[in-house]
């Protein structure tokens, strides 16, 4: 167990490492200059040379890269090119949106697709597995920022010109303030997250528990005179229960990418948004920032899926 | 051990009766094109996508047709007078832009951009992941130790933010697109082969060629990788969606084609800039339907593939079994 | 005292291809406190059958009438269906392992059986789950039941499923091949726990099996299913002394116990038909030795005799006494050995992996502990043992594709971990291997014109037309019909598939072919062709054989020599005839102990018929 926990930590460090190691070599060929884009277009020769020797810029890679490792291990990830504030500050204060989006989207993911897939496996051939079969193609063909289009001129745009509001247009309020306020702005950009991943999770479920209903300890349990509901969901369900954690730890990656997008399109003033920007800006430092508290985000939901597949099956124990 | 049914004893009875049937005598390609033609959804979805092709290939038919270049701003006919895009009429079949462009011309030039990047970029990342998936799979040892890490490693980055710092700093294109997308998506491929090649190895007519005195090169091609062609075909046909819309998006957040040259996800990106779409429909309906159509189209193709090269015998289902119901 | 009674049943599964008839009109009886034994090879019907009237197979139309407790199941509710199953009617699959939920503890998924049938506290369930355990045999119940299914070995695990299908004390247990998936001694035990459960409680047991050695030891009566039609129902005693139909002889006599070691077994030609196509006749005709015009023209009518056997069957007296078969020809003379060399020798040999993960690879598991075995030209070894035993591991070593950890194989006087690598393709074309499995060892998506040509392709022999022709001659040897040549794997039987892998093993003519459990997929019926195969081809080709297998009988009619494996080590290795007239050693004795086979039909029959009637119509 301990072993594991090593192997699991070590492959982790191994990530965040490449991916660092990627991003800063990646803006170190890059073409372009770091001191122009701190310094503005007007800068003199020495204003540039003296900033470049602020930033460390005229020091060898090698040497960047570790003072750089060394600083980020700290929690310094340094200062954005273009408004000379601490990046660290500036992804923390994006952070509590991002948050909600993602934590509440898979909530609502899991709650739907899950279901979804144990209909339609229960009814298989039948009207209510084509119903759920409708629904997964529809949800894994529909690009998130179109149906994100879609659902804000459906529920926002349409009902403002008759004269009320349904939904807001976007943007984050804070849980604290006011929790109904916080869900009710959120409520748009979660379902159009949701609908993409909560149809790979109904087929995964549908898959996974039509072949688990298959199994012999299946039978054995019907043999025992269980209803069938109780068959599905306390012996089939539970077996489906560890392919899905795996395709959760999978799917991390991609619901990051997912809130990128949610986030454009309903103007959430998200960590995404910000990276976004700072592509646009070439403002690295917050770029790299990004990045790496991404990767972070998706090593550690790793560890802790691997953790909740070994609670699942005993015979990993 | 000895005989005896495993599993679900009516699928035993079936396979017992499907391998007597001495009448069958189809070759396999046969029967899949039967099942495949019985299958309505899929023949709709390929009748689709050739359509598409169609229109893809006809695109400066199209714009002969209609005499507009894809990036021509007409400010004079395709615009009101308070500068707001026209709705669909005789002369601009499907509406304008925000810039007076006509959409149906940049429709059909997108479509090539999809497309393109589509199929491209799986058959691409088809034949990275099929390879890798080989190696590992069958060669095991630290091989497989190595790149399965290294399809782990993949598979945890976050692949949207770093496809956004490398456009930052390379700027962006098509060509691009096409390598970030290759790269982010060849590791599923690679996974579903690892894991088939592993399974498969460890078969006994893998063995029987083995003692046999094949070499691995000879073990691979004839004994594995015909066994292969159903993921590949039914996983590379699933793949063509996702590129599609990782491609769109990465347009979307002005990051994948440059502007001007048109790309669906570019239009929807100018729709949706100034939320312009919500006094002109068309311009997110239009694409919008054209994207989703597309993907929907290769995903219902993927599922008949499967279904059709791999059939699973199952009891057809009658409304009375007489089990408990649910 | 009746407890079920079926009339009648018909069960149709409806696939994509049409229907399949799985059971065309059975009815039979079962008893209180008895044993009913249903046998019949795969496809016939057995498992579908009872699986059928408890409700377990989704999509199958079921009709007829089965009266249990003087309901009839097949009209019963849904709720009322789950009601008896568990309480009423226990059940007990073929394989233990995958038949128990691997994520809940198997005392859990016992308690659920009274949970789900009785009001009764967490504690009081836990107690009943305890002592039934004990009684099954599990040591240490108290602590075992928190235990998964995955921490038990296969026997322990049978005994749980016993244990979960009398803990209510239901008065009938349906046992679907329960000992199938163990090993032999195992096996024994398991029979006869389920025997002394019974007289203990009265159940009655349903015993589906197509082990008929088995029945004939603790069945009171017997029927015998083919292509899913009750050919036979009798008393056990004289349904083994002198069955009434001729299916049922045939397949007693095609059990390889009841022949002289070197003698040809008396095969069922052809095989099952079709299931998809309802038949108009006898189902068995095509495969009669005794059939008559009539047969395969109507239906033939139900004979009761007056020992209480019923057959579906023209012949008015039964199926005929088997004509005591005489050898054919000269026994084969046994290979000498007076100082020749042999052809493969093995020393001393050891195989070990290390255990543990990539840091603690401290232990190491030993596979197999120091084998001396010695094979002398012509001469059939058989090696026997449990799984476990490490005999195909040996296999493997043997033909060069394991190497060794210690000590050396010698084949034909060279040294296998010496060969160079013109040396050991010229080993792959002396030495091949036979697998188990004829459903997995061909690879599916080749053409079996093909897969047999794999050797000369390999070896780049006989190219084009010269290959094709020699894979039709091939075939033709192995009894297969060259036609066939473009056809795949999967448009073909067991028997057909095993012959293929046969075929293929011999195209580049080998002196020795390592046969790893060939027959052991196989129906009886199917067996016995494929042994008689093995056979002529040995006598025609001059071949060594290492015949691996589990089953002694098999092993005591193919070999000349016997070595017994246990644990990595060989026990005792001696003349087949010396083994089974002095067993040596102690666990060899045991093997003997436990392994059976059902009685020889008697030579002469005294049966009269009572009555014949077209009960069975459909």
């Amino acid at each position: 167990m301990i072993r594991f926990l090593a192997g699991r930590l070590g492959f982790a460090a191994l990530v965040l490492f490449c991916l660092s190691a990627f991003v800063f070599l990646l803006f170190f060929v890059a073409p372009g200059d770091p001191a122009r884009m701190v310094a503005g277009d007007k800068a003199t020769e020495a204003q540039l040379i003296q900033i470049r020797s602020n930033l460390g810029l005229d020091r060898p890679i090698l040497v960047q890269y570790a003072s750089f490792l060394s600083r980020a291990a700290t929690g310094d990830l340094g200062f954005s090119y273009r408004n000379q504030q601490p990046v660290a500050s500036l992804i923390l204060n994006r952070i509590p949106a991002t948050v909600s989006l993602v934590v509440g989207g898979t909530l609502l993911w899991l709650a739907i697709g899950i279901p979804i897939g144990v209909m339609s496996a229960c009814h298989v051939g039948g009207l209510r597995d084509r119903i759920g079969q409708s629904f997964i193609l529809i949800g894994l063909s529909f690009p998130t920022f179109v149906l994100g289009m879609m659902s804000l001129y459906l529920f926002y745009f349409l009902p403002r010109q008759a004269g009320f509001t349904l939904f807001p247009p976007g943007g984050y309020k804070p849980l604290l303030a006011d929790p109904l306020v916080w869900a009710w702005h959120l409520v748009l950009p979660w379902t159009t997250l949701v609908l993409v991943t909560a149809a790979i999770y109904a087929r995964l479920t549908r898959g996974q528990l039509l072949q688990v209903l298959g199994e012999d300890y299946i039978r054995t349990a019907r043999a025992k005179g269980l209803s069938e509901r109780v068959v599905v969901y306390r012996h089939a369900l539970r077996a489906t229960l560890t392919p899905l954690v795996t395709q959760l730890g999978a799917d991390i990656a991609l619901l990051l990418g997912g809130a990128i997008v949610i986030e454009q399109v309903y103007g959430l003033q998200g960590v995404g948004a910000l990276a976004v920007q700072a592509v646009k800006n070439q403002d690295r430092p917050i770029i790299i920032g990004v990045v790496l508290l991404g990767g972070l985000f998706i090593v550690i939901a790793n560890i802790a899926v691997d953790l909740l597949y070994v609670v699942l099956d005993p015979r990993l124990r | 051990m000895s005989v005896a049914p495993t599993g679900d004893a009516a699928f035993d009875a079936v396979r017992q009766a499907e391998t007597r049937d001495e009448v069958v005598q189809r070759g396999s390609a046969s029967l899949t094109l039967r099942r495949l033609r019985r299958d309505k959804a899929s023949m709709g979805a390929l009748a689709f996508i050739v359509v598409l092709l169609a229109f893809a290939s006809a695109a400066p038919l199209v714009e002969a047709w209609t005499g507009h270049s894809p990036i021509a701003q007409y400010r004079q006919s395709g615009m009101t007078a308070m500068g707001l895009p026209v709705g669909p009429r005789a002369e601009f079949p499907l509406g304008t832009d925000h810039l007076g462009r006509d959409v149906l011309v940049r429709l059909a030039y997108g479509a090539r951009v999809s497309l393109l990047v589509g199929v491209f970029a799986s058959l691409a990342a088809a034949t990275v992941g099929l390879s890798v998936g080989v190696l590992a799979g069958y060669l095991g040892g630290w091989v497989d130790v190595v790149l399965s890490r290294a399809m782990d490693l993949v598979m945890s980055v976050p692949f949207l933010l770093c496809a956004l710092a490398l456009v930052s700093v390379c700027g962006p294109g098509l060509w691009l697109s096409v390598g970030v997308i290759v790269f982010f998506t060849w590791t599923t491929m690679g996974r579903v082969v690892r894991a088939e090649v592993v399974s498969l190895s460890r078969r006994d007519f893998v063995r029987a060629s083995r003692s046999l005195g094949a070499g691995p090169l000879s073990i691979m091609g004839h004994d594995i990788l015909p066994n292969l062609s159903v993921p590949i075909i039914v996983y590379t046909t699933l793949m063509i969606p996702s590129a599609i819309v990782f491609e769109a998006t990465l347009s979307f957040l002005g990051l994948g084609i440059v502007p001007p040259a048109p790309s669906w996800g570019g239009m929807l990106s100018d729709a949706a800039a100034n939320g312009i779409y919500l006094v002109a429909w068309w311009l997110v309906v239009v694409p919008g339907a054209a994207l989703l159509m597309t993907t929907l189209a290769f995903n219902i193709l993927g599922d008949g593939l499967r279904d059709a090269l791999d059939p699973k015998p199952r009891p057809i289902r009658r409304a009375s079994w007489r089990g408990a119901p649910p | 005292m009746t407890l079920l009674e079926a009339r009648d049943l018909v069960v149709r599964l409806p696939v994509e291809d049409g229907v399949v008839h799985a059971t065309q009109g059975v009815s039979f009886s079962v008893a209180a406190g008895e044993v009913f034994g249903i046998a019949g090879e795969s496809g016939s019907g057995k498992s579908v059958l009872t699986q059928a009237l408890t409700g377990l197979i989704r999509g199958a139309q079921v009709s007829g009438s089965v009266t249990f407790q003087g309901r009839n199941l097949l009209r019963l509710a849904a709720r009322d269906l789950c009601g008896l199953r568990g309480s009423q009617i226990g059940m007990i699959f073929q394989d233990p392992l995958s038949s128990l939920h691997p994520f809940h503890t198997i005392g859990r998924q016992i308690a659920e059986v009274i949970h789900v049938h009785e009001r009764v506290g967490g504690a009081e369930a836990r107690r009943r789950v305890v002592a039934m355990l004990d009684r099954v045999g599990i040591a240490d119940p108290d602590k075992r039941f928190d235990d998964y299914p995955h921490q038990f070995s296969g026997g322990m695990r049978q005994r749980v499923m016993i244990a979960m299908a009398l803990v209510l004390n239901p008065p009938l247990v349906i046992a679907d091949e329960p000992t199938t998936a163990l090993d032999v001694t195992v096996q024994a035990q398991i029979i006869s726990l389920l025997d002394e459960m019974r007289r203990e409680r009265g159940t009655a047991i349903v015993l589906i099996t197509h082990d008929l050695g088995l029945l004939s030891r603790i069945a009171d009566r017997v029927m015998i299913l083919y292509a899913g039609q009750r050919v036979e129902i009798a008393p056990s005693r004289s349904l083994f002394a002198q069955p009434a139909h001729p299916y049922t002889a045939a397949l007693l006599r095609s059990s390889p116990g009841h022949h002289s070691p070197g003698g040809e077994i008396a095969p069922i030609p052809g095989r099952p038909p079709s299931l998809l196509v309802p038949s108009r006749a006898c189902v068995f005709a095509p495969r009669c030795t005794e059939a008559m015009p009539i047969c395969v023209a109507r239906k033939p009518p139900l004979r009761l005799f007056d020992d209480g056997a019923r057959a579906l069957c023209w012949l008015e007296d039964g199926a005929r006494a088997p004509a005591p078969r005489t050898p054919a020809g000269a026994p084969p003379p046994r290979p000498s050995r007076g100082g020749e060399a042999p052809i493969l020798e093995a020393e001393g040999v050891r195989l070990s992996y290390p255990t543990g993960r990539l840091l603690g690879g401290r232990g190491r598991h030993e596979v197999l502990r120091g084998i001396d075995l010695a094979l002398w030209r012509g001469e059939t070894l058989g090696l026997v043992g449990e799984s476990g035993s490490g005999k195909s591991t040996l296999a493997q070593v043997l033909a060069g594709l394991v190497p060794t950890t210690g000590g050396h194989v010698t084949f034909e006087g060279k040294r296998l971990d010496g060969l160079d690598s013109r040396g050991w393709t010229a080993l792959r074309r002396q030495v091949q291997v036979v697998f188990q499995d004829p459903f997995g060892s061909l690879n599916p998506r080749r053409r079996v014109g093909a897969i047999i040509g794999d050797p000369f392709r390999i070896h780049g022999l006989a190219k084009g037309q010269a290959r094709k022709a020699e894979v039709r001659g091939l075939m033709e040897m192995v009894g297969l019909d060259p036609e066939h040549y473009n056809r795949f794997p999967s448009e073909f039987s067991g028997g057909q598939r095993q012959r293929i892998g046969i075929a293929r093993a011999l195209a580049l003519k080998p002196s020795l072919v390592i046969l790893d459990e060939p027959v052991s997929a196989l129906d009886v019926s199917i067996q016995a062709q494929i042994l008689n195969l093995l056979r002529s081809l040995q006598r025609d080709l001059g071949l060594t054989y290492l015949f691996i297998s589990h089953d002694l009988a098999v092993v005591r009619h193919v070999c000349d020599r016997i070595a017994v494996m246990r644990a990595g080590e060989i026990v005792e290795l001696a003349d087949t005839e010396d083994i089974h007239a002095r067993p040596g050693h102690l666990y060899t004795r045991m093997l003997l102990g436990a392994s059976h086979t059902a009685p020889i039909p008697a030579a002469v029959h005294t049966r009269r018929l009572v009555e014949t009637t077209n009960e069975v119509a459909t």
